[in-house]
């Protein structure tokens, strides 16, 4: 049944292709185009080539928005290279738009030069106007300033299925592996992982894995028959990457990863209860994934249940979790409250989006920084921590859990719906390397139970219901110290508060001091960044430093409290520039903290920050800088 | 996983059940005689100290946690079953009675009532129902009658009340019960089936708030009606009330609701506590018709939702998991 297919070694052979250090490819088509999948697999077939990656799925809100308009547009960025990646690319090198809706909102952001791949069998009048476009862009010169590649994949993609038996329709399904086989073949890469993706997904129809198998072959044979025309052809390398085993992963994968191995080193239950909310829910389901081990999922009647419940997870000894994104984590603000109340261990992930209100919830931003912090009445201090990159993920929500379980308190953790779908190639941890941190239950002693009785470093005790001589009460109105009846004596009060303050503020004992990710730890600019915005400060900080300047990138994975040199370390630098998707939270708190003069740069349009946006305001910074040293 | 838990009876009087703590109820309010009937049911079924655990919402009945010598968790306004849930869902072997009022449970946390009852989580839920807001001085609330004077609502309110009962069945519930805080000898008794039903149990206690709300439920509690004014429902009893045991519930001549008739004109209705339309037919009944006492219902499903969901889970458990082998699944490369 299967198409001979031209031997990929002698493809090689004959093909010329510039070599290329990085590229960033955008495939864009309608929702219904398959668009994500094209996009995964073209990942993974760069994966096992051996160049580092990073992506990037954009899909629409709406889950069936009318085919063909601009709303209902979805699309899957990758950026990859010879050389470490770190974003997912500021600007496509190369888009394939399945449809005029497709090209109509990834244009603009294609520089001059850029490939666009197109469908032309798509650009019928019909699909032209619900595009909203009064003219056909490839008429009217707007695409002139493009490297313009037509191909008609829709008719391609029927012809090479004629004898399969599908419909046309059916057929026309295939496109996105007509074109998949276009990009594998202007890059190189193999299509073998995707053919046995495919036999593996289709092993009941085996005839949708072949009329896939033959869509793909045949974009591939087109690409290169075309070659000779106009079609580009690149070779972009393997990247130096550390020795080991690789997969890739998306934040939200790492983070279900990571609070398991922090539950199994704890040695506790993990009782994960959430309600489903975008960016947030596809943690749930990746925790529901994985009940081979002592996982149980609840998706909770609201946020308050999801979150409630996990407290009362907390409170009968297992490892209580809550996620949502922040109109969830305002709904769940109370209860959290109660956690900080009771001293009960709860970790809480914050999948961060667009706000205020409903704002945008596919779109990423860091602005619950105040929230985590801050957000709840009353004092009411918990740890902050803030994952970088979808691989960092693991570790932080591992470290999440150590600090809830022996700190008795609750921990947030942020990450935001970039890091939630995005996806990297992840060296995979040696969970071994990092030893366990088991969790030593109360059990009775002589005399009362004292529920509220605090170590050296003011942590309480966890006492599990079912524990003979243990049984007490606790609740949220404030309580005695030590004994935990309930007390509304107001030296008590201070002294109850301090105690949570101060517990909270210990943390920062046993976090590691803060490190400058590049540079020096003094110099005339420290970027101070958190969270997902890592991979771009990195890369504008790697080629600023390359010209010279002495810029330094520090980034913070805990939020709250802050490392214990923080202070010390950013007083060595003429410059702070803090970048983030949002007004400017984390500055205020660092200018707040330590009486710095640091300055923010803002960014809140929903997309990541790009390299660019960042180079060109670190010249700022340092252009009076330069001008002073000249002149000196 | 969880401690393993003694399963002997404890052999406790409802004295060891009583907390050192000073109980804050205003003098004469209805919640002292519903303390005493739990102590003493806590005693009667043996309750271990260690394995129970009372969970609370806010107000006047909420602080019942601190009164009770177990286990005690007084968490936020309406939230009780939802943090209730997640104690079963952490430890199935827990006894687990969720405390609240009306406000409370099916005001600010209706949700969470209504799903714990959906789901049938093993809780023994108590829900106070004094008609009126105690603790916040005396606003009407969701039980209140039409036309109730309060501070929020001094020309009388205008909201229809809820009632607890056919709201739990509409739910689904299937233990729906009802009580009233002076009855000191049926109370126990209806505590105790609630407590043997695997499920969640709801149990709607009628309580006079003497400060707010005083003599709500007088219309039928007080001594001189009380026997012309209840039903008391017993399955596979006969439905017969007042003073002289003369009267009878019927099937209304339309078969949809009931009608009150003289005994000896026809056979009464046998009370049937697994016929959930009688039951809510029964709670259904307000003055001037007998308000239904008792068991309405109490039909168990074959298991309880956390133990569902546990035993779902536990086939699914690798003991031998191994973390690092599933991350390794997959595509992978080397490099
Ligand atoms: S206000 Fe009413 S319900 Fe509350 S304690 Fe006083 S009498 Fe009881």
């Amino acid at each position: 049944m299967a198409l001979a297919r031209p031997d990929e070694s002698d493809e090689r052979r004959l093909t010329k292709r510039a070599a290329r250090e990085t590229a960033v490819v955008r495939f864009a088509g309608d929702s219904g185009d398959g668009m994500q999948l094209t996009g995964a697999h073209f990942t993974l077939a760069t994966a096992v080539s051996g160049s580092d990656l990073a992506t990037f799925p954009d899909f629409p809100a709406e889950i069936r928005a009318p085919v063909g308009t601009t709303y209902g547009v979805s699309a899957f960025q990758i950026n990859f290279g010879a050389r470490r990646i770190k974003t997912i690319g500021d600007r496509p090198d190369v888009l394939v738009a399945l449809n005029p809706a497709a090209l109509k909102v990834n244009l603009d952001d294609l520089a001059d030069g850029a490939i666009l791949l197109l469908d032309s069998g798509a650009f019928s009048e019909r699909n032209l106007k619900k595009a909203g476009y009064v003219s056909d862009p490839r008429a009217d010169g707007s695409l002139d300033r493009l490297r313009v590649v037509e191909m008609d994949m829709s008719a391609l993609t029927k012809e090479a299925l004629a004898g399969t038996g599908l419909t046309s329709r059916e057929q026309l399904r295939c496109k996105n592996f007509f074109a998949l086989g276009v990009v594998l073949w202007m890059f190189d890469r193999s299509r073998q992982p995707t053919i046995d993706w495919l036999k593996k997904k289709f092993a009941d129809r085996p005839e949708l894995a072949e009329a896939n198998i033959m869509a793909l072959d045949a974009g591939h044979t087109v690409a290169e028959t075309a070659e000779l025309q106009r079609m580009p052809a690149f070779e972009v390398g393997p990247a130096p990457m550390p020795q080991g085993l690789y997969r890739t992963v998306t934040g939200h994968e790492a983070l279900s990863f990571g609070l398991v191995d922090g539950a199994l080193k704890a040695g506790l239950p993990l009782v994960f209860c959430s309600y489903p909310i975008t960016p947030a829910s596809t943690l749930l389901h990746d925790l529901a994934r994985l009940k081979q081990f002592d996982v149980t999922t609840f998706q909770a009647e609201d946020e308050i249940a999801a979150v409630a419940a996990a407290i009362g997870a907390a409170y009968a000894g297992s490892l209580g979790v809550t996620s949502s994104s922040g109109p969830g984590i305002a709904l769940k603000g109370e209860a959290i409250g109660l956690a900080v109340a009771t001293e009960l261990p709860l970790v809480i992930v914050n999948s961060q989006r667009a706000g205020p209100s409903t704002g945008m919830p596919t779109k990423t931003e860091q602005s619950d920084l105040y929230q985590a912090v801050f957000g709840r009445n009353g004092d009411t201090p918990v740890v902050v921590l803030a994952a970088r990159s979808p691989a960092d993920c693991f570790e932080v929500a591992r470290e999440a859990v150590r600090l809830a379980v022996h700190h008795m308190t609750p921990v947030i953790l942020l990450t935001d719906g970039f890091l939630a779908n995005a996806s990297e190639p992840w060296l995979v941890p040696d969970i071994d390397a990092v030893p366990d941190f088991p969790v030593r239950f109360a059990t009775a002693d002589s005399g009362p139970f004292r529920p509220f009785e605090r170590d050296a470093r003011g942590v309480r005790p966890w006492a599990r219901p079912g524990t003979p001589g243990l049984h007490h009460r606790i609740g949220g109105i404030e309580k005695q110290a030590g004994t935990g009846n309930i007390s509304y004596d107001p030296a008590n009060h201070q002294a109850m508060t301090d105690a949570r303050w101060n517990k909270v503020l210990a943390v920062a004992d046993e976090i590691p001091e803060q490190t400058v990710d590049q540079g020096d730890d003094e110099g005339a600019l420290a970027i101070v960044g958190w969270g997902s915005t890592h991979g771009a400060i990195s890369r504008a900080v790697t080629t600023q430093r390359a010209r010279g300047h002495a810029v330094s990138h520090v980034h913070l994975r805990h939020i709250w409290p802050l490392p214990r040199n923080l202070g010390a370390l950013l007083r060595r630098f003429d410059h702070v520039l803090v970048p983030e998707m949002n007004k400017g939270q984390l500055v205020t708190i660092l200018r707040s903290e330590y009486l710095i003069d640091a300055k923010g740069l803002s960014k809140v349009t929903g997309k990541p920050f790009t390299i660019a946006e960042l180079e060109d305001r670190i010249e700022a910074v340092l252009s009076p800088t330069l001008v002073m040293e000249k002149s000196a | 996983m969880n401690a393993p838990l003694t399963v002997e009876k404890a052999n406790l009087s409802p004295k060891d059940f009583a907390t050192d703590q000073e109980v804050r109820w205003c003098p004469g309010c209805g919640d002292y005689a519903i303390l005493k009937a739990v102590q003493k049911t806590l005693a009667d079924i043996g309750a271990q100290p260690a394995t129970t655990v009372f969970v609370s919402g806010i107000g006047c009945a909420a602080r019942f946690p601190y009164y009770v010598e177990t286990f005690g968790f007084h968490t936020i306004h309406g939230r009780a079953p939802a943090v209730a849930t997640g104690v079963k869902l952490a430890n199935p072997e827990l006894d687990v009675w969720v405390v609240g009022g009306d406000g409370d449970m099916l005001s600010i946390g209706g949700n969470h009532l209504m799903h714990a009852l959906r789901r049938n989580v093993d809780l023994n839920i108590l829900l106070f129902n004094n008609e009126i807001y105690g603790l916040t001085k005396g606003q009407y609330s969701p039980t209140s009658r039409v036309g109730t004077r309060s501070p929020s609502t001094p020309k009388g309110s205008i909201d229809r009340p809820l009632s607890a009962l056919n709201m739990a069945l509409g739910i689904g519930a299937r233990f729906v019960a009802r009580a009233i805080d002076t009855q000191q000898k049926a109370l126990p008794g209806i505590l105790e089936a609630a407590w043997r039903h695997k499920g969640a149990s709801l149990v709607e206690i009628i309580q006079n708030c003497i400060v707010y709300n005083d003599e709500a439920f007088a219309a039928f509690t007080e001594r001189s009606v009380e026997a012309d004014a209840q039903v008391h429902v017993v399955h596979g009893q006969p439905l017969i009330f007042g003073k002289e045991r003369d009267k009878r519930l019927k099937r209304s001549e339309n078969g949809y609701g009931l009608e009150v008739a003289p005994l000896g004109e026809g056979d009464p209705l046998i009370h049937d506590q697994t016929d959930r339309v009688l039951a809510g037919m029964l709670a259904a009944l307000e003055p001037p018709m007998p308000v239904a006492v008792g068991i309405l219902l109490d039909d168990p499903a074959e298991t309880s939702w956390e133990r569902a969901v546990r035993a779902q889970d536990a086939a699914e458990r690798r003991p031998d998991a191994d973390l690092g082998a599933v991350m390794r699944r997959g595509a992978t490369w080397t490099a």
